[in-house]
């Protein structure tokens, strides 16, 4: 019998605590693809956010450390100059890596710390019951914006990969959704790559991945794909928005 | 090797003890009166094969503290009080992994942007919390540029051993001012448990985790509390400094630390040959507080005058070690100044 499906060996067994249709448990299961693939489980170090994704210790099978709200590139930074040959990655969601740890990406992306970055937009923030987040889109509902968000109140959602771009130090910026069975092979691609460009040391990498959270967008699973594919990538458009790698 | 007496500022003389102690990252984010420390380590640390980073906040300075010492390494940062107040968050975390590393405050006045003078004011902020949740800082203050220099060599062992964050809590005046010194030697080689819990990368051994959530339902985090208890409780047995200056037959006995410590160590002998009977307890560490010594020599026919560079912080220990035994009183300055001789010892004459 050929064995044409079973479980990465960089994840446990464990029982994952998300949500039905969640994207969270898709994207740990291709970083741990990806990490097998590379053969690299025994040298990879993962910062797990402030938000639902904490508890991705539990799912991984690799050394992984907690931070505080927002600071996972600050402690990647920590780990990755004290181990620069080991890949070091952070996993981040929208009210992390965009709120409250705005400064901490921009000036770790500014640094070309040779790190790669994870970051899952869901255009809320999940564990706290669905506030508003930086991504969150124009009219939509969340309990913090229960009338819809309008610029003139909270502003324009941010797109993190244009913000990033105009900094020296990123070098790839790509974006990417789990909403198709195509789109999550080009998101495995692209983490897959931005491990690739940290193994070369190419400098900093981030992969936006596009991700439903059915539970605060009061969706089903299934609208909730539907609502990535139609709405959230007109605002947030997918593909590489930055690759100087093959620069000197 | 070092047996040479050198001219230095605390800043700098704090920064290459740090380097003997075998710290090889620091993360620091400018402000006064540290200034020299960030500088001296931006051109010592390469020297070393070090890594010296300039944060872009105190907020990201900690964490990257807390990133180093998960991945095993000794390191260290410096602030001045502000910075300790961003740094809060991070620390309250690293207290929480249990992971060892050295933070120095070099205080200034306060609260607010207060002013760059040297201050006293951020005792309770050391040793009560700070951060959120049930903690400890281990905190050392000297008083002297060579003082200064020795304890930052054994912060480094004592965070490694306890795997606890140690605070090194200085002030403007040993911050900024040069004092001879012989620059100290590497640590004793004291038996250090190994770093068997560091992020390396999960080779041959099963995948560690670096945590402070505790979700589960079975009570894990009053047990984690409960650990944590009992750490501090063996430092508390294990872990305590101080100096005693004539206090047998002290009438009045003097308490202070780092720089009014100093002030209030030169009126001993003045007032002696004036046959009043003064003398000193000087704590060393802050965290854990020498309150038995205090508690064994208050009675009914001691005084006790606690001096301070703040409003009233320490005293608040003292009176709690006093336990009602015998009255205590209080002499402080804020702002930046240091209560001089004339005005402890007319202090000391109002309350004999």
């Amino acid at each position: 019998m050929k064995v044409v499906f079973k479980r990465p060996e960089s994840m446990t067994e464990n029982r994952m605590h998300y949500c039905p249709g969640c994207g969270h448990s898709i994207v740990h299961r291709l970083v741990a693809e990806v990490v097998d693939e590379l053969g690299i489980r025994e040298k990879i170090i993962g910062i797990a956010p402030v938000g639902c994704a904490v508890l991705a210790y539990d799912y991984w099978d690799f050394d992984v450390s907690e931070a505080p709200h927002g600071r996972p590139p600050a402690v990647a930074t920590g780990i990755k100059r004290v181990h620069p040959d080991k890949v070091v990655f952070t996993y981040q969601g929208d009210g992390d890596l965009a709120a409250i740890g705005i400064a901490e990406i921009i000036h770790t992306a500014n640094r070309s710390e040779n790190i790669s970055v994870i970051f899952i937009n869901n255009t809320v923030y999940g564990m706290t019951g669905g506030q508003m987040a930086p991504t969150t889109l124009l009219n939509q509902k969340t309990t913090t914006t229960p009338a819809g968000r309008t610029p003139q109140v909270a502003g324009y959602p941010i797109k993190v990969c244009e913000l990033l771009s105009v900094l020296e130090g990123s070098k790839y910026l790509e974006r990417t959704a789990v909403d198709t069975p195509a789109n999550i092979l080009k998101t495995k691609k692209a983490i897959k790559k931005a491990f690739q460009i940290q193994i070369e040391k190419k400098g900093f990498s981030l992969i936006e991945i596009l991700s439903a959270c059915p539970t605060n967008w009061g969706m089903t699973p299934k609208e909730a794909v539907k609502h990535i594919s139609q709405n959230l990538v007109k605002y947030f458009p997918l593909g590489v928005i930055k690759d100087t790698t093959n620069e000197n | 090797m070092h047996k040479k007496k050198v001219l230095m500022k605390g800043n700098e003389a704090i920064a290459e003890s740090a380097i003997i102690a075998g710290c090889r990252y620091y993360f620091g984010y400018p402000i006064t009166p540290q200034n020299e420390i960030p500088a001296y380590m931006s051109w010592r640390m390469p020297q070393v094969g070090g890594v010296f980073l300039q944060s872009e906040s105190e907020l990201a300075a900690i964490n990257m503290v807390f990133g180093a010492s998960a991945a095993g390494a000794r390191v260290m940062t410096s602030t001045s009080s502000p910075g300790i107040s961003l740094m809060m968050e991070g620390i309250s975390y690293i207290a929480s992994a249990e992971l060892p590393c050295v933070i120095v405050n070099m205080m200034r006045g306060g609260p607010g942007l207060g002013n760059i003078a040297p201050a006293q004011s951020d005792y309770f902020q050391s040793t009560k919390g700070g951060g959120h949740g049930d903690y400890r800082l281990i905190v050392l203050a000297g008083n002297s540029v060579q003082e200064m220099a020795n304890l930052t060599v054994e912060a480094f062992d004592l965070a490694d051993y306890y795997r606890n964050p140690v605070l090194l809590l200085g002030d403007g005046i040993l911050g900024q001012m040069s004092e001879p010194l012989i620059l100290p030697e590497p640590p004793a080689n004291k038996k250090l448990p190994p770093k068997d819990w560091a992020l390396t990368g999960a080779k041959g051994r099963k995948k560690n985790v670096i945590r402070t959530l505790w979700l589960h339902p079975e009570n894990k985090l009053e047990l984690h509390n409960v650990n944590l208890y009992k750490k501090y409780e063996k430092i508390k047995k294990e872990l305590l400094k101080y100096e005693t200056y004539l206090i047998d037959d002290a009438e009045i006995v003097l308490i202070a630390y780092g720089t009014s410590s100093r002030a209030a160590k030169s009126v001993i002998n003045k007032l002696r040959d004036e046959n009043i009977k003064v003398g000193l307890i000087r704590p060393i560490t802050l965290w854990p507080f020498p309150e038995k010594i205090i508690n064994n020599i208050a009675n009914s026919k001691r005084k006790f005058l606690v001096i301070e560079m703040s409003m009233g912080q320490m005293v608040e220990d003292v009176k709690l070690a006093v336990a009602e035994k015998s009255p205590v009183y209080f002499l402080g300055r804020a702002g930046g100044w240091i209560p001089n001789e004339e005005t402890i010892i007319k202090k000391i004459k109002e309350i004999k």
